[in-house]
C-alpha cells in the first residue's frame, strides 16, 4: 500500500515533492484534478490531515488550487508550472553542485565531467 | 464545546498503593491521530482506561470532550480493548447486530461497508475466525461507530504484517477526522508513523514528550523511533 518514505523529513514535505516531480515529467497535467484528500490517504498510506496539508501548501505554492466542492486541480496557470519546472531545476543543480564543491572539485572539473557523463548517457 | 477531546489535569493513578501514573498533565486536540507509546508496563494503558472512563484516578481530573471521565461517557467513547472481548457463540454479523443495539451512534451501513473491505464473512462464528480476523472484526466494531473519541489499546499487537496492513487501510478509509479523534497505544511506531499527527509518550507513569510527528521531523530531524528513544531515556 504505502510507499516509502524517508524518516527524517515531514511526510507532507515528501508527498509534495512527488507530486510536484510529476507535474514537471507532465504525469500531472495543467488544470488536471488531484485525487480527492481520501483517495490520496489509501493511495499513499498517510493520514488524511497529511493529505490535506499537501494540498493547502500546494495552493499556497499556487501550484494546486482547491475549488469548492469539486476538490483540488493542478493550477491552469502554464508559466506558474514552468516557473516550478525552473525552480525544481535549480535546487536539483544547486544541491549536486554543493556536494561536488564540498568533495574538492573545481567548476571546470564540474562542468567537464557533467559533459562527458552526458556523452556517455546519449551514445 | 471545548478545543481539546481529552485533559489530563494532575492525574496520579495508584492501584493498591502502587503509582501507575504520578500527577500527569496533558491535552489532546481534535481531528488527529496520537499515538501513546512506551515500554511494556509505563501507564499506556491506564492512560486509556481513565480517558475511557473505566477507572477512576486517584488524584486529580480526566475530561474526555468536555465532560468528566466515567462511566456514562461510553457514548463520547469507541474503546478497542487489547483483552478479547467478542462473545465466541455470536457469529460476525450477529456481534455487529448485538453492537449496533448497544451503542447509539452505531452505523451498521458503515459496519457493512467495512465488512466487506476487511472481506470477513457474516456467517461464521467468532470462536471459528483466526486471531487476525478477530483482530479485523474489534476494528469494525471501533470504526463503525461515531464517537468523538476513539480509544484503541494496542489495535496491531500480535497479528500478522498482512492484517496490520489492512487495519491501517481500513483506519485511512472509514475515521472520520473532522468528527473524530483517534488515541492509541501501540509499539509498532515505525508502521503506524505514515498515519499518525501527534505522539506522546511515556514512562515509568510520566509524560516524557509529547510533539506532532511533523515537527519531530522538522525541527529534530529525527523519525519517531529516534525521538522514542530520546525522550524516554533523559
Amino acid at each position: 500500500m504505502s510507499q516509502a518514505f524517508n524518516n527524517t523529513q515531514p511526510i507532507y514535505l515528501q508527498i509534495m515533492r512527488r507530486l510536484c516531480r510529476q507535474v514537471v515529467r507532465g504525469e500531472l497535467k495543467a488544470g488536471e484534478k488531484l485525487p480527492s484528500v481520501r483517495e490520496m490517504a489509501v493511495q499513499t498510506g498517510v493520514n488524511p490531515n497529511t493529505v490535506h496539508r499537501v494540498y493547502m501548501e500546494l495552493e499556497r505554492l499556487a501550484i494546486a488550487e482547491t475549488r469548492r466542492g469539486l476538490g483540488s486541480f493542478i493550477t491552469e496557470d502554464t508559466l506558474r508550472l514552468k516557473q516550478l519546472r525552473e525552480d525544481l531545476k535549480s535546487e536539483q543543480i544547486g544541491s549536486f553542485i554543493a556536494d561536488m564543491r564540498e568533495t574538492g572539485f573545481s567548476p571546470e572539473e564540474i562542468m567537464e565531467g557533467v559533459r562527458k557523463e552526458l556523452a556517455i548517457i546519449k551514445a | 464545546m471545548s478545543d481539546h477531546i481529552v485533559c489530563f489535569s494532575q492525574v496520579t493513578k495508584k492501584y493498591l498503593g502502587q503509582v501507575a501514573l504520578n500527577n500527569v498533565s496533558f491535552d489532546l486536540p481534535r481531528g488527529k491521530i496520537i499515538a501513546l507509546v512506551g515500554p511494556n508496563g509505563s501507564g499506556k494503558s491506564t492512560i486509556l482506561k481513565l480517558t475511557a472512563g473505566l477507572v477512576h484516578p486517584s488524584q486529580g481530573a480526566v475530561t474526555v470532550n468536555g465532560k468528566t471521565a466515567e462511566r456514562r461517557i461510553a457514548g463520547e467513547v469507541a474503546y478497542l480493548s487489547e483483552l478479547d472481548i467478542l462473545y465466541p457463540f455470536f457469529t460476525v454479523a450477529e456481534t455487529i447486530k448485538f453492537n449496533a443495539g448497544l451503542f447509539a451512534d452505531f452505523d451498521e451501513q458503515k459496519a457493512g461497508e467495512i465488512l466487506s473491505f476487511m472481506q470477513l464473512e457474516p456467517n461464521k462464528k467468532v470462536k471459528h475466525l483466526s486471531k487476525g480476523n478477530r483482530g479485523r472484526l474489534k476494528i469494525l466494531l471501533a470504526l463503525s461507530r461515531r464517537a468523538p473519541l476513539i480509544l484503541m489499546d494496542e489495535p496491531l499487537a500480535g497479528l500478522d504484517p498482512v492484517v496490520r496492513d489492512s487495519i491501517i487501510r481500513s483506519m485511512i478509509s472509514y475515521l472520520d477526522l473532522e468528527e473524530q479523534t483517534v488515541f492509541m497505544s501501540t509499539h509498532e511506531v515505525s508502521e503506524v508513523e505514515p498515519l499518525l499527527d501527534m505522539v506522546v509518550s511515556v514512562n515509568g507513569g510520566r509524560i516524557m514528550g509529547i510533539d506532532e510527528v511533523d515537527n519531530i521531523r522538522e525541527q529534530h530531524g529525527l523519525s519517531l523511533v529516534e525521538w522514542m528513544k530520546e525522550t524516554l531515556v533523559k
